[in-house]
């Protein structure tokens, strides 16, 4: 053992390796990227890398090394696995005989995604186990654990961690090489009662499936890492309330402190006490959490009088024994997860299971935010307001107060209900961490945007010109091209997901005929899942615009290589697959590579394609600006600029700045890409390539 | 000892390297570290933060900063840095980098924003012995490299001595984490006093 600092990714990576892995494949998408890099840097000889075509063929890969033995892991993030659904779902009854790891990264927020989708879903919808980590260090831990379990059941498994798991970094304990595991896998043997999937098949498999997955449930009951914490303060004190504090109190019958009451401005019910004598009815109160939420609930819990706490670490099978447990005599729980209710729901569930006499307070119940991610601030917010801290604090301060009426309860919800909802800014003086400082001036809003410099800006730039005045469609899709929605080119007039924009323009144009429909899609997705979107436009019969941005690259994921670029994950360098004879095997007539940068030629060309009949395409041919060396920056002749600011209007490239009144190019950021000198009107912009 | 360290700015500004000196010196003299920060879109010229949370105690959890629990924000464009400023600690200190970078929206509507109004309201909310502003473009010509503002604004950061860590905690980490070639200009850039 040593200790190293290391991303999530990083870690999840190192476990893997630790594990024996034999095989990792994947395809690249925020926040999961780094776990299959992480691999190819350090993978040991017997190890496999690649990057896949897409979600699908990786998972595919895996699976088929998991069939003959490997130690295998697939990365992937949460949209990908809707890719890789189809073949996840039969591989469910099938099984592997090598371990098998999904690995797949959440995005609470989302903060790069498009969906806010929980793949603890997913696992449950696939009736796959799921571990689901806290921090970087059970994250290294939990991936072990989980190749284990995989191999134990011959089952698929997935590992499932959010962003602030992926890209936190800390400290932890790493085990030294000696101590890795290796795993020489035996090889594929055939057995077609095994491997090949057909009704009987499934029917014998999804009976033996339901019944491990019961016996997986208390397996996981006893699994070190699902735990019952504090279980020894739980009780009236772990309430928060200090007795003497306490005064009387218009007694409610807990029913009538439901939510069900409060529906609409819910919020945490007031505490229940007796009038008049010295008992006291304290609800007794219980925390559940899993995932990023639960070191962000220890974190607000440090040094103070913790109530009991059951984490989660396997959301599905859910640990179903131990969670009785932690029900029993409780009162009211609050469950602190991100995305979906999942935890709720099943603690839900299992108190109505065992008739257990429980409110389970979350998500569904609106005590907490159902979108969006989990901060320290909000879970502060919940906890205070379910263990009633500010009651304590006030009642240290030997502040007198009468607890209040059943009218200033009911308010005291509602101003909960309207905190947590305004998140933690908003926050008032009942919080610990209020916002000490005045209003500062406006801050600058910094939406992401293409680079300086960026040839997708040309291209888009180069379609819209030759497009003007025109009745247009213009089809974006995943990448850093979507940022071709952005003013003041505002060339992206719909994105849904991978591929999607070829066939989504094929349907505007057969409600619409007499708009030009063009789809805008780049490198990597092209290869990912785009083909098949061309192949139906024509065969269908479609007349669009298909443009290539090709940069040689998978740029917003960081630079990973694709079939189009000649490298492997493996370091070899092999045929490049080309587009342009792909899209003219698929029978395309019209197909141009032209470099973007060139404008007057870039725009020439589009006209003439959309003068075509039929599918075409433009392809865009340009590097990443962030993989190759950057030209000279460019300056402007302020004596021959006349200020129409006709650079910054037409291209908004981050290079062009106003400072003092004057237009001028950040040297800093300018990569000399010339396409603002080809549209200013005295021809005041020059240096860089044209001296 | 428990340290929270806030470094904010505009993506592609670098501030990997600083949390990476801060990470390696911590561990170096056994203490905990976490940290959490921006990848992916945002990266394109959004605003990027890093948290950085140092600790000799047994019971660090969580990669994130709550409000008022920085104890230092470290930013590398004023406005980044007033965009932070509520998660700062009461006594807390802030050192920021002068130069404003200007958001492509801001020169197309026409936006006056400066830095200068950000400095302003920092002057004015922070006491002048909590507040260092470092003039980042002078320490860049003067040290001929723009790639080591990060590590001229550490320094600052450690020489008010809120880190908890000197300045010979961080010079014994950098050959660790700096690769040889770049050793001699970092040293001289964490040594920079203006
Ligand atoms: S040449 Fe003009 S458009 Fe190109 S990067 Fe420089 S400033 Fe931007
Ligand atoms: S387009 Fe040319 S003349 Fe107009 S503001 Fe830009 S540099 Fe000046």
């Amino acid at each position: 053992m040593h200790k190293e600092f290391l991303m999530g990714n990083a870690a999840i990576a190192l476990g893997a390796i630790a594990a024996g892995l034999n095989l990792t494949s994947g395809y690249p998408g925020t926040p999961s990227t780094e776990v299959l890099e992480t691999v190819a840097k350090h993978r040991p000889d017997q190890t496999y890398v690649e990057w896949s075509v897409n979600e699908k063929a990786a998972l595919e890969v895996a699976a088929g090394a998991a069939y003959a033995g490997a130690r295998t892991m697939v990365t992937m993030k949460q949209v990908g696995l809707n890719v890789a659904s189809d073949p996840l779902m039969s591989l469910e009854y099938i099984g592997v005989k090598g371990g098998m790891v999904i690995m797949v990264a959440d995005d609470p927020g989302p903060i790069s995604s498009q969906t806010e989708q929980d793949t603890r879903h997913f696992a449950a919808f696939s009736k796959l186990p799921c571990f689901d980590p806290t921090s970087v260090q059970e994250a290294y831990d939990m991936i072990q654990d989980a190749f284990e379990i995989s191999e134990k059941f011959g089952t698929p498994v997935f590992f499932r961690p959010t962003t602030r798991i992926c890209h936190a970094y800390a400290s932890i304990d790493v085990k030294d090489e000696s101590e890795y595991k290796t795993n020489a896998p035996e090889g594929f043997i055939k057995d077609s009662r095994r491997w090949v999937i057909f009704p009987r098949l499934s029917n014998a498999n999804h009976r033996k499936i339901e019944a491990r997955n019961v016996e997986l449930s208390d397996v996981f009951s006893e699994y070190e890492r699902n735990e019952l914490l504090f279980e020894k303060d739980a009780g009236a004190n772990a309430t928060g309330v200090s007795h003497a504090a306490e005064q009387s109190a218009n007694e409610l019958p807990a029913e009538t402190t439901g939510t069900a009451e409060n529906a609409g401005a819910s919020g945490f019910s007031p505490v229940v006490e007796a009038t008049g004598n010295t008992a006291s009815i304290c609800p007794k109160r219980g925390i559940a959490a899993g995932g990023i939420g639960y070191a962000l609930m220890r974190e607000v819990l440090k040094g103070k009088d913790a109530p009991r706490t059951l984490k989660i670490a396997t959301p599905h099978p859910f640990p179903e024994k131990l969670a009785v447990r932690f029900l029993e005599g409780l009162d009211e729980v609050l469950c602190i997860e991100e995305l979906d209710p999942v935890i709720e729901r099943e603690l839900t569930y299992i108190a109505g299971k065992y008739h257990l006499p429980v409110r389970i307070l979350g998500k569904l119940t609106h005590d907490t935010e159902n979108a969006g991610e989990n901060s320290i601030d909000l879970v502060e917010g919940y906890i205070r307001k379910f263990l009633e801290w500010d009651k304590k604090d006030r009642a240290n301060d030997s502040v007198s107060q009468a607890v209040p009426s059943q009218d200033g309860t009911q308010s005291t919800i509602k101003k909960g209900a309207a905190d947590s909802q305004n998140g933690a800014s908003d926050k008032s003086d009942d919080t610990s961490a209020p916002n000490r400082f005045p209003a500062p001036p406006a801050l600058p809003i910094r939406p992401p945007v293409l680079c300086a410099g960026c040839p997708h800006r040309a291209s888009f730039y180069a379609v819209k010109r030759a497009m003007q005045g025109k009745k247009t469609i213009f089809c974006g899709d995943i990448g850093c091209y979507t940022l071709g929605n952005a003013m003041p080119l505002d060339m992206c007039d719909t994105c849904l997901c991978m591929g999607a924009g070829i066939n989504i323009a094929q349907g505007v144009k057969h409600i619409e005929p007499d708009t030009s429909a063009f789809a805008f899609v780049g490198d990597s997705t092209f290869f990912a899942s785009a083909i098949t979107g061309i192949v139906n436009a024509v065969y269908n019969q479609s007349e669009m615009t298909v443009v290539i941005l090709d940069n040689s690259t998978t740029a917003m994921t960081g630079h990973q290589p694709h079939p189009g670029t000649g490298r492997t994950m493996m370091g070899d360098v092999v045929a490049k697959i080309n587009i342009e004879k792909v899209l003219r095997g698929i029978g395309l007539k019209f197909v141009e590579t032209v470099d973007p940068l060139d404008l007057t030629k870039a725009i020439k060309t589009v006209k003439h394609a959309v003068a075509e009949p039929g599918v075409k395409a433009i392809i865009f041919k340009s590097p990443c600006v962030a993989i190759v060396k950057p030209n000279a920056p460019l300056t402007i002749d302020q004596a021959k600029c006349i200020k129409c600011k006709r650079c910054i209007r037409e291209i908004g490239c981050p290079g062009i700045v106003i400072t003092d009144g004057n237009v001028q190019i950040d040297d800093s950021l300018c990569t000399g890409c010339t396409l603002c000198s080809q549209i200013c009107p005295t021809g005041a912009i020059g240096g860089g390539l044209n001296e | 000892m428990n340290k929270n360290i806030i470094l904010c700015g505009v993506g592609g500004q670098g501030t990997v390297l600083a949390s990476k000196l801060i990470a390696a010196s911590a561990m170096e003299k056994g203490m905990k570290v976490m940290s959490a920060e921006t990848i992916g879109m945002a990266q394109r010229g959004g605003n990027v933060f890093s948290n950085i949370r140092i600790s000799d105690e047994d019971e660090m959890y969580a990669p994130m900063i709550g409000t008022g629990q920085a104890d230092i924000i470290l930013g590398f464009e004023p406005g980044e840095t007033v965009r932070m400023l509520p998660f700062l600690k009461k006594d807390g200190y802030v050192i920021t980098n002068l130069r404003a970078v200007k958001p492509t929206t801001a020169t197309l509507l026409g936006s006056t924003y400066g830095g200068s109004e950000m400095i302003g309201y920092l002057k004015s909310v922070i006491p002048e012995d909590h507040l260092l502003i470092v003039d980042g473009t002078k320490a860049i010509a003067e040290l001929g490299n723009p790639r080591c503002l990060n590590v001229v604004l550490l320094g600052a950061a450690v020489r008010t001595g809120a880190l908890g860590l000197t300045e010979a905690d961080i010079l014994e980490a950098m050959p660790k984490v700096i690769k040889p070639k770049f050793l001699e200009l970092n040293t001289s850039a964490f040594k920079y006093a203006g």
